[in-house]
């Protein structure tokens, strides 16, 4: 039914003449929930990178709901797809606040100056269903990983985009703040059907929270399909080069990977 | 809430405002002639044809309406470059500006420039100089249509240093009173003769300011460094490509009107940027009118402390630019 949210076509693209990716071709329906995996170097960053139109791309198209992306204005692409990176750098001089705020930038006209009032509601929208409204004239360097991690989140959400693309967004967190994040973004996905593609490392969060998963090796897309499909042993073995078992989980239908210990 | 951080922006500028007009009177007033600021305002405005009016017309405004140009203009192209580099030791003399004018003006001095444009001969030719030095950074700086800021920034520092030898060298080879010309140049001086010079000055210091507050909010998006700021919808490149322009055209007038005064673009974004915090709009806005106040004080200074001698104003800049900084530094200490 209508057109999907994003179409790559036959995609290759990289870093000057180091090609990344070779041919990737695939599509995310519109209120999709997709995780990307792959080993380190398989070119997920780069993948996500290339949607939003931070890489040139040497060969093939991405389309957003129909349109080449790469033909699109920067600020028209931000309004449509808003991007939390991973581990982001150095602690930016802002509060809070004004941090999320920054995420109504691509809906500014060229000479606007000030926030309005609507800009203020979305960025406190954002702030409380991330659970961080409480924080709010803290400073983004005073917090704690996991709230920095909720802050991008909440800046990105402020973008009020149609397509929400993450970088390793559990990275460096313990188990509660994953689950925190990833539950979050199963009740945006629900709740507000935002269409979400992630890029993670943990396979077994992967399983549990996609819809499909896009798993990459070596620059190619190696296999496309829901968990099940996709989070086979064989699979993880040929393309991780490690030996894991899937494990049943008393959860419905979801398993969980367990790496098996080498030299045993 | 929002609207008290707006209220309080509001209050800075207005504090700033009123302390800048305050050290006009002031510098008005000051000089090898004390006038009284009650005599001051008598002689603006009803004044006319008296020594006091002519003092304060003929010398010392146009003093104050350079200092205000210049002061503004470099602290401005200060925030923007810091701003874009994300470093706070990136000054607009960083790049290689002030080298570049100081050499186009010692070629004019030794090669005893154009006759027949009198006074803007050394203007010009210092404006020329930024203008050669500057093209020459950016395009060493750029690869492939792409600004590499770390690349532009070291470029910057190096043609300083090339431009600085070769200013050595011609100075080693010239005559003294031409070498009395040069250092006298370097050390800066808002002593201007030509009044068109400092209105055009103020026009364009002025211009400076309206445009860059129009990127502010892409300054803003780029303290989260290049790649957060793509993704926030700003053009990168095109942008890099305007404030740099900015930031060198503003600081290349600025030094060919009143040579190299420096400091001002360094010292006055960071006290700043303690008073007022990391966002840009409000930061351009009192960092223009902080620099103003900074070198028309300065400035006047220089005339008071040894008078009847007039110190070079980079001398006072300098040791009163340094010291407030250090001070403010060891009070917030606890953020560096």
């Amino acid at each position: 039914m209508g057109r999907p949210m994003l179409e790559i076509k036959g995609l290759s693209c990289g870093y000057g003449k180091r090609i990344v990716l070779h041919g990737v071709s695939f599509q995310i329906k519109r209120g999709e929930f997709v995780g990307i995996i792959g080993p380190n170097g398989s070119g997920k960053t780069t993948l996500l990178r290339a949607i939003n139109g931070l890489l040139p791309l040497t060969k093939g198209t991405i389309f957003l709901e129909g349109r080449e992306t790469h033909q699109m204005a920067r600020r028209s692409l931000a309004q449509k797809v808003a991007v939390v990176t991973q581990s982001p750098e150095a602690a930016p001089p802002f509060s809070i606040e004004e941090f999320v705020l920054l995420g109504r930038i691509p809906h500014w006209g060229r000479f606007q100056l000030l926030e309005t009032e609507g800009d203020l509601t979305i960025a406190e929208q954002a702030m409380v269903l991330t659970g961080i409204a409480s924080l709010q004239e803290r400073r983004m360097g005073e917090l704690s990983g996991g709230e920095r991690q909720l802050a991008f989140l909440a800046r990105a959400l402020a973008q009020q985009p149609q397509l929400l693309l993450l970088d390793e967004p559990t990275a460096h967190l313990d188990i509660g703040h994953q689950v925190q994040i990833m539950d979050l973004l199963r009740r945006l996905n629900r709740e507000q059907s935002l269409t979400i593609a992630v890029v993670l490392h943990d396979l077994t969060l992967a399983g549990l929270y996609c819809d499909r998963l896009i798993l990459l090796s070596e620059g190619r897309l190696h296999r496309l399909g829901p968990p099940q499909a996709v989070l086979r042993e064989e699979v993880i073995e040929e393309v991780y080069r490690t030996a894991v078992i899937v494990v049943e989980t008393p959860l419905q239908a979801k398993t969980a990977i367990v790496p098996v210990p080498g030299g045993d | 809430m929002k609207l008290n951080s707006k209220s309080l922006w509001l209050g800075w500028i207005l504090v700033l405002a009123v302390l800048l007009v305050i050290v006009c009177l002031f510098s008005l007033g000051v000089g090898a002639v004390n006038i009284p600021l009650q005599k001051v305002l008598v002689s603006l405005t009803k004044g006319r044809g008296t020594p006091e009016y002519t003092i304060l017309f003929a010398i010392r405004l146009p003093r104050i309406l350079l200092g205000l140009a210049v002061g503004g203009g470099l602290a401005i192209a200060g925030v923007v470059l810091q701003g874009m580099f994300r470093n706070p030791l990136v000054e607009p003399y960083t790049l290689g500006i002030s080298g570049g004018a100081a050499l186009g003006v010692a070629v004019n001095i030794v090669a005893g420039g154009p006759a027949g444009i009198g006074l803007f001969s050394l203007p010009i030719s210092g404006f020329l100089g930024a203008v050669g030095i500057i093209s020459l950074v950016y395009i060493l700086g750029t690869r492939g249509g792409a600004v590499k800021l770390a690349r532009l920034l070291l470029i910057g520092v190096m043609v300083s240093f090339i431009a600085s030898a070769l200013i050595m060298l011609i100075m080693a080879m010239t005559r003294t009173e031409d070498l009395h010309g040069i250092i006298f140049w370097i050390m800066g001086s808002l002593e201007e003769p030509d009044t068109s010079l400092i209105r055009a000055m103020l026009f364009i210091s002025l211009g400076g300011l309206i445009v860059s507050l129009f990127f502010s909010v892409d300054l803003n998006a780029f303290s989260l460094g290049e790649e957060e700021a793509f993704h926030l919808g700003v053009p990168v490149e095109r942008v890099k490509k305007i404030l740099f322009l900015l930031a060198s055209f503003l600081t290349g007038c600025c030094v060919s009107v009143t040579g190299i005064i420096g400091f001002v673009g360094l010292v006055i974004p960071h006290l700043m940027r303690l008073l007022v915090g990391g966002d840009h709009r409000i930061l351009l806005v009192t960092s223009f009118l902080a620099g103003a106040i900074f070198l028309i004080l300065c400035d006047t200074l220089t005339r008071v402390v040894m008078a009847p001698v007039e110190l070079p104003v980079g001398v006072i800049t300098g040791l009163v630019g340094g010291s407030i900084f250090i001070y403010a530094l060891s009070r917030k200490g606890a953020s560096f």
